[in-house]
Parts: C-alpha cells; structure tokens; sequence
C-alpha cells in the first residue's frame, strides 16, 4: 500500500499527460509557423486568413541568400533563360540576382565568435573552478560571490564603458572584442557550474596520481578533467547558447565586420515591405541548430538549468 | 611492457616547461588557475561599472569627444529622480514584472505539478516546453511582431477564432492597451519552461517517506498538498522568481524587438529607456547615473529578497 499511495492512478496520468501535451503543442505553434513561413512565398505569407496547407517554395532561402534587383521585362528578356534553380526563382518576381547578401557572413559571425567564447570560457572557468574546489585560495567565498554578482548588471549599464574602451583598444566591432566580452559575462555561471561538477569528484582519485609521481598539473590534466568531461560539455553547450543568442552587446557594439545573425535577422528588408518569408529562413537555419541540441542532449541541458539554479 | 604515464608525459613535455610545471606549488598553481579569470572580470565587468560610476557625476557626452568633460556632482542623480518619464519607465517596467512573474509561477507551477504525474514520455514532451526558452529572443521577438499582425497575423487569428472578434480589429503592438500584454504574453511563452524546471526540480527533491507518512496519518490530498507540495517547493519557486525578476529587470532584447519601447513609451522598460539616453541622445553622463541607480536597485532588491530567501530555507 505504502509505495501504491503515491503512484498516481491511471486516470490522473492520462489527464496530466493531455494537458501537458496540449500545452506543449500551443508553444509549439510560433516556432512552426517560423519554419512554415520560411518555405512559403511572399503573397501566400501574408494570406488571409492564414495558410496551413501550401505548397512549399525556396523563394524566402534564395531571397535571404541574395541580394536582387528589379529589372525590366526588356532586360529580363535579353539576359535569356535562367540558368539555375534559383534565378528561375527570382525571375519570376521579375528580379535579378546582383550578388551574395550578408547573412552568410553574418552565420558565420555567429559561429566563431560564439565557439571562441566558448573554448575559452571552458578553459578559463575550468582552471578557476578546479583552484576553487581544490585549493586553498585567499579570500574564496567574497571572490565567489563577486564573480556571481558579475550577472547582475544590466548590459546596457556597462555597455557605455566598455562601448569607450573596445574604442579606445581598437576592439570595437571586432571578433576578438565580442569573445573577449562573451567569454566575460559566460564565465560566472561557467565557474559555478563547474565547481559543482568538480566537487562531485572524489579528491581520492588525485591524490592517488600525486603518489604515483605526478605533478598537479598532471593530475589535474589526466585526471580530473576526463572525470569532468561531462560537466564540462554541458557547461559549454549553455554558453555556447547564450553566445549565440546574444542581442544587447551585439547591436550596440557591433555593426559591420563582426555583426552576429541576432542583430542582423531582424533587419532583413525586401523590395516593398518586409521579407518575412527571407526573415522566417534566416530563423529557421539559425534556430534549429538550437532546438536540435536541446532535443539531443536534453539529459544534459536540463540538469544543467535547476542544477545551475539550485546550487546557488 | 606497460609505459608508466607519467614518463609519457615527461617524454611529450618539452624539458624546460616540464621542470616549470613541475616545480609549481599548489599556490602558484592556484594563482594561475584563478588569475586570468579575474583579471577578465576586473577588465570587462568591474572596471567599465567603476567607469560608469565616474562618468554618472560629469557632463561627458560620447559624441562630443573634444567637449571638456566638468564634474558635475550629483546633478545627475538629481535630474533623474525628479524626472516624471522615469516614472512612467518604472510603471511600465512594473506592470510587465509583475504580470510575467504571476503568470510564469502560476502556469509553470501547474506545469511541473502535471509533469511530476510520470505519464509515458513526460521527459520529451519537457524537452518541447522547454524549446522556446532556448532560442533567440531578438530572433523570436522579431518575428512575434508578424504573429502579432493585424487580420493576417497567426495570433490575431487564432483570437479572432475563439472570440468572434475581428482579427483586423485590433493590434496588439500599436494599441496603447494592448501593447503591454503583448510583451507579457511573449515573455510568459518564452520563460515559463525555466519557472517550470525549477518547480520541478524541486518536486522530485521531496522525499516519497514525507507523503507516505502523511497517509499514515490519514492526511487527505488536499491537505498534503498544502503542508507538503507547497511548503516544500517554496524556496525553488523563490528562486525562480528571483532569477526571473532580475532578468525581465535587465529585460531588453525581447521587448526591443517586439515593440520597440512603442506605441509612445507604453512599453519602454527601463533597459529601453537607457539604451535610449545612451546610444540615442547621447547624454552619456545622465545615461551613468541612470544605470547606477538600476545596478543599485537590483542589488538592492536582490539582496533583500535574498535574506527573505534563507528564512524560508531555514524554516
């Protein structure tokens, strides 16, 4: 009876199930209508009432891959037929294809600056958190909390500052300054977290390799991060998403060269009027990276946020 | 014959690192372990806020470089706190706290609660709850504003179908009464999975012998959920609202792009209304001050309700 009591009947799982389900399919809903938008030409975006069932088009992909321009039916006339896919596409808006957009660029932006954050981030908080665990380090606990309270700021607060600083380093609008600064504000969650992963190992296992003639560094390096291997991975992946989903420092300190895809999606325009099939496909190809890992490693992320959370 | 692994190491080492590395102590160890993170710390966030306070009591102004920047006092401080658009910052930024907070702990307390019932596949049905909070929230906050579109938006229309209303009617991004539900409703999609998981987290910590013990006792449901579930989850669900009131205090990139701070400043939080003083009319010194007083007031109310916090843990 004991261990019955708290198992809950059939009934209230099946009713538990269907409104959680049902919850989950209307939060569903923004992210697909994203991904159908992207597949959908310009006049069937805009239907009213809205289109559930259309039939697919790449016209938002190639629109968000290219810059175009309007050309006249003589022009179009003497250019002849379209040779690819994608400019019989564009041909039929009546446009021409006059070269590459940014968004390539952009993406790419987004990929190093965020994995350059993210490495170095690691091997900084790491070290940090392996010294914190296991060290005896002056003044520990006000360091600690120092490197927490790091979160607190509003990033528009300090963004003035460190908008005259990059200036006066030469760092602003560049991927060093955006690592540089990305790596800065993931490292205090990335030292918490860290720590809690390492705190976990025993300190048996080190001790052990200092008896066996290896140095701390050793014992450190063969040691303990193959034991952390795992906290470490999931510490990463959560600054590698923040990193890649940050606004406030992108649009304020960036603008050509090291411009992420954050800033960049929002101002996608077509010829008359907004593109929103261009800006639904920038979204989908930047969000789904995203939603893949989180389904992927949800054991992982999951833990990883109330883990995170709850420590503190 | 097995290669001890130190003499590997020693091996790969080069000679001169190796006696370096090996003549550490664990104090020297630990300094480089832990300084270049401070150092990045002290360069990128303490150091600009110590800039910020100093340049919160002078007149200086980014776009005038060659101005002479004067010391002002508190004039700053002064202009701000007498200032009757604050307050309509500060309603706003209010309004969009609290309503976000109650709908957050309300939907992702039932959530988890629902979720703790352990029907088949309740761990992939999270993961899909839990996508939203993970993605961009300029990038999603860009494209509400196409859900949000009169007559031909997906949210205008699902509205419209359930209330008979007109889906042409009404704007949730232009109306002056709408607007500030609009940022609400995107932000309680957006965050509740986060409330919901640290609900959660805390459901699964109370121990099965607490409830089986209560059944002995002949306590009815009702009963347990309140001098249990409730009092137990507590402090997870402090936690959640305080680390969702510091970061919708900070919030930005969402409302931004959402309505801009519009329809007039109806929706301009606080982080809106600075970044305006700062990047828009330039007034860098005033701008100062303003973030000051923000740092200090989450500061502030953080730590209070931090305090509030460790008497419901101690209880």
């Amino acid at each position: 009876m004991s261990s019955s009591a708290r198992e809950p009947s059939a009934r209230q799982k099946w009713l538990a199930g269907t409104l959680v389900v049902l919850y989950a399919l209307i939060t569903l809903m923004p992210l697909l209508w994203i991904v159908a938008t992207g597949f959908k030409t310009r006049s069937e975006a805009i239907a009213y009432p809205p289109r559930l069932l259309f039939s697919p088009s790449l016209e938002g992909y190639v629109n968000l891959f290219t810059t175009q321009t309007r050309a006249t039916p003589q022009a179009l006339e003497r250019l002849g037929e379209p040779t690819t896919w994608y400019e019989r596409i564009v041909r039929e808006n009546r446009m021409v294809i006059a070269g590459p957009s940014r968004y390539g660029e952009r993406f790419l932006n987004s990929v190093i600056i965020g994995f350059g954050s993210t490495f170095l981030c690691m091997v900084l908080g790491t070290a940090t958190a392996y010294a914190f665990s296991r060290f005896r380090v002056p003044a520990k606990d006000d360091l600690l909390f120092f490197i927490l309270s790091t979160r607190m700021m509003p990033p528009i607060a300090v963004a003035i500052p460190i908008f005259l600083m990059f200036r006066s380093l030469g760092l602003s609008d560049t991927h060093l300054g955006m690592i540089l600064l990305y790596t800065a504000v993931n490292l205090s969650l990335s030292v918490w977290l860290l720590k809690g992963f390492i705190d976990e190992i025993p300190v048996e296992y080190e001790e052990a390799a200092l008896i066996d003639g290896y140095t701390r560094f050793q014992a450190f390096y063969k040691v303990v991060l193959p034991q952390a291997a795992t906290g470490i991975a999931s510490t990463a992946i959560f600054c590698l998403i923040f990193a890649w989903n940050e606004y406030a420092f992108a649009v304020l300190l960036t603008s050509g060269t090291a411009q992420t895809a954050p800033p960049f999606i929002p101002t996608i325009i077509g010829t008359g009027g907004k593109d929103w099939p261009a800006i639904a496909a920038g979204a989908t190809l930047f969000l789904l990276p995203v939603m893949v890992f989180t389904v992927l490693l949800r054991k992982h992320l999951l833990r990883g946020i109330t883990f995170g959370a709850v420590r503190k | 014959m097995k290669v001890n692994p130190v003499d590997r190491a020693a091996q790969a080492t080069p000679p001169a690192l190796a006696r370096q590395l090996r003549g550490l102590s664990d104090r020297a160890l630990a300094w480089i372990f832990v300084g270049p993170t401070v150092f990045l710390l002290l360069a990128i966030n303490i150091f600009p806020l110590l800039w910020t306070v100093w340049l919160s009591f002078t007149n200086y102004q980014v776009n005038r470089p060659n101005r002479a920047v004067t010391f002002v006092g508190l004039s700053n401080y002064q202009r701000i706190l007498t200032d009757g658009d604050i307050w309509i910052t500060m309603q706003a930024t209010a309004h969009f706290l609290i309503w976000t907070l109650v709908l957050q702990v309300l939907i992702g307390f039932t959530l988890a609660y629902l979720i703790n019932k352990k029907f088949r596949g309740n761990d992939l049905w999270t993961t899909v709850i839990v996508l939203p909070m993970m993605l961009s929230p300029a990038v999603v906050g860009n494209f509400w504003t196409f859900l949000y579109q009169p007559q031909i938006g997906l949210f205008n229309y699902v509205v419209g179908f359930f209330t008979g209303k007109d889906p042409a009617s009404f704007s949730m991004i232009a109306d002056v009464s709408l607007a500030p539900w609009a940022i609400v409703i995107v932000d309680t999609w957006m965050w509740t999975p986060f409330v919901m998981l640290i609900c959660l987290a805390g459901l699964r910590s109370i121990p099965d012998s607490i409830y089986e013990a209560a059944e002995c006792d002949r306590a009815s449901k009702w009963r347990q959920f309140w001098t249990i579930t409730i009092p137990m989850v507590a402090p997870f669900l402090m936690l959640a609202v305080l680390f969702r009131g510091i970061e919708n205090f900070k919030m930005f990139d969402l409302v931004v792009q959402l309505t801009g701070g519009g329809p007039g400043s109806t929706t301009e939080l606080t982080s809106i209304n600075l970044k305006r003083e700062a990047f828009e009319k330039w007034r860098t010194g005033y701008a100062s001050a303003y973030a000051v007083i923000l740092f200090v007031t989450v500061f502030g109310l953080a730590s209070i309700y931090v305090k509030a916090l460790n008497k419901v843990k101690a209880r």
